[in-house]
């Protein structure tokens, strides 16, 4: 068994409006908006570097964690500065567990699904394992207007544990699929690319599929769901997973008009800002879903203690 | 009503803008469709010829123009 104990997330204070990055990308401000749901997103300062949002994510999951004793850290982010070491080590230590074994989960966007579902596996052996997911995107945006409009950064973490928490984290399903390798991508010193048509299309059909396929195996239906808590990636998409579903798109927790797209850590972000917002009710099923880079996509069932 | 026919209503509805009377023309290029749009023209296209679009067909160049959206649904309907 495993549970979720704590969320937490730190987003930059830096305020990007959709009317500065208009300015710069020579576009409407209503524009973005229409297309993507945005209206602001944060940026990090020069120097602060993935490590450093992971970390201030994770210090306030363990503010709300209360005492613990962490065996495992596992940290997602598709925008390490370095190929290695990952910034895992490094928050693991500043955060003062050193020697305590450190992962990094290099997949952008469905990255935090990943962890998650692998803590989950792995709590039972290792205790209690902090996930973070942190990304620095505005270090990976060019000039294409129609990907630079979308990311943000910020972090998200949460606290799992093999004994209790706020909810149980029942079931999960993940796929992955390399004949996509090319659609979305972040070569080394280039800005993201990504064939948005593609994207699109097949997110709009895996996202609905995993969720239904977790679903079908726990023998319940979407509209018995009372909250999603999926990727941010664009709100055009949330509205139309949630349609594909048959679920009233008010079910699925937002945030991205403030933020924007934070890949791997906007999932995690939603979790912690939801669960303040509304919190784990006993018996509550919650669904987390995710897709990204790679193909990566899954979702994840998660009821209320 | 020809498979061509029923094409175009399809895509009338989902776009709410008139076509390209070149049915080679790109519907992304002219405006007529956005990505968004990709995804509730292909539901749209599988209600209305009874069919199913498999994951592996889901590239918008598949569908980027009338002509080649009719020539799909003739070969897969």
């Amino acid at each position: 068994m495993a549970f979720v104990r704590a969320f937490g997330r730190y987003l930059p204070s830096r305020v990007v409006t959709n009317a500065e990055l208009a300015s710069r990308l020579g576009c409407e401000a209503d524009w973005i908006f229409n297309v993507s749901g945005i209206s602001e997103r944060r940026y990090a300062t020069e120097t602060q570097n993935v490590a450093d949002l992971g970390f201030l994510a994770a210090q306030d999951c363990l503010a709300h964690a209360g005492p613990s004793k962490i065996g495992f850290v596992i940290v997602s982010s598709g925008t390490s500065e370095r190929r290695f070491p990952g910034p895992a080590a490094e928050i693991a230590s500043k955060l003062g567990f050193a020697g305590v074994p450190a992962l990094d989960v290099p997949l952008a966007s469905a990255g935090s699904l990943f962890g998650l579902a692998m803590a989950a596996n792995l709590a039972s052996s290792s205790g209690q394992i902090l996930l973070i997911a942190a990304e620095k995107m505005s270090s990976s945006i060019g000039d294409d207007k129609n990907t630079a409009i979308l990311f943000g950064d910020g972090a998200g973490a949460c606290l799992i544990d093999p004994n209790e928490g706020l909810a149980e984290l029942v079931r999960w399903e993940l796929h992955s699929d390399g004949a996509y390798t090319s659609a979305l991508r972040l070569e080394l010193n280039a800005p993201i690319q990504m064939d948005g048509g593609t994207v699109i299309m097949q997110a709009a059909r895996k996202i609905p599929a995993a969720i239904r396929e977790v679903l079908d195996k726990a023998q319940r239906q979407p509209s018995a769901i009372d909250a999603f808590i999926m990727h941010q990636a664009n709100q055009n998409l949330i509205v139309r997973v949630a349609r594909a579903l048959e679920v009233p798109p008010e079910k699925f927790f937002s945030n991205i008009a403030r933020y924007g797209n934070t890949s791997s850590a906007s999932m995690l972000i939603a979790a912690a800002e939801w669960n303040t917002q509304s919190g784990f009710r006993r018996g509550q099923p919650v669904v987390f879903a995710s897709f990204g880079a790679g193909f990566h996509w899954g979702a994840l069932l998660a009821i209320g203690s | 009503m020809t498979t061509q026919e029923r094409v175009q209503a399809v895509v009338r509805r989902i776009a709410q803008k008139p076509l390209p009377s070149d049915p080679e023309e790109s519907l992304f290029e002219s405006g007529v469709l956005d990505s968004f749009a990709l995804p509730d023209m292909v539901c749209e296209l599988e209600r209305e010829f009874s069919m199913k679009v498999p994951d592996s067909d889901l590239n918008p160049r598949k569908f980027d123009s009338l002509a080649r959206i009719t020539s799909y649904v003739e070969s897969n309907a």
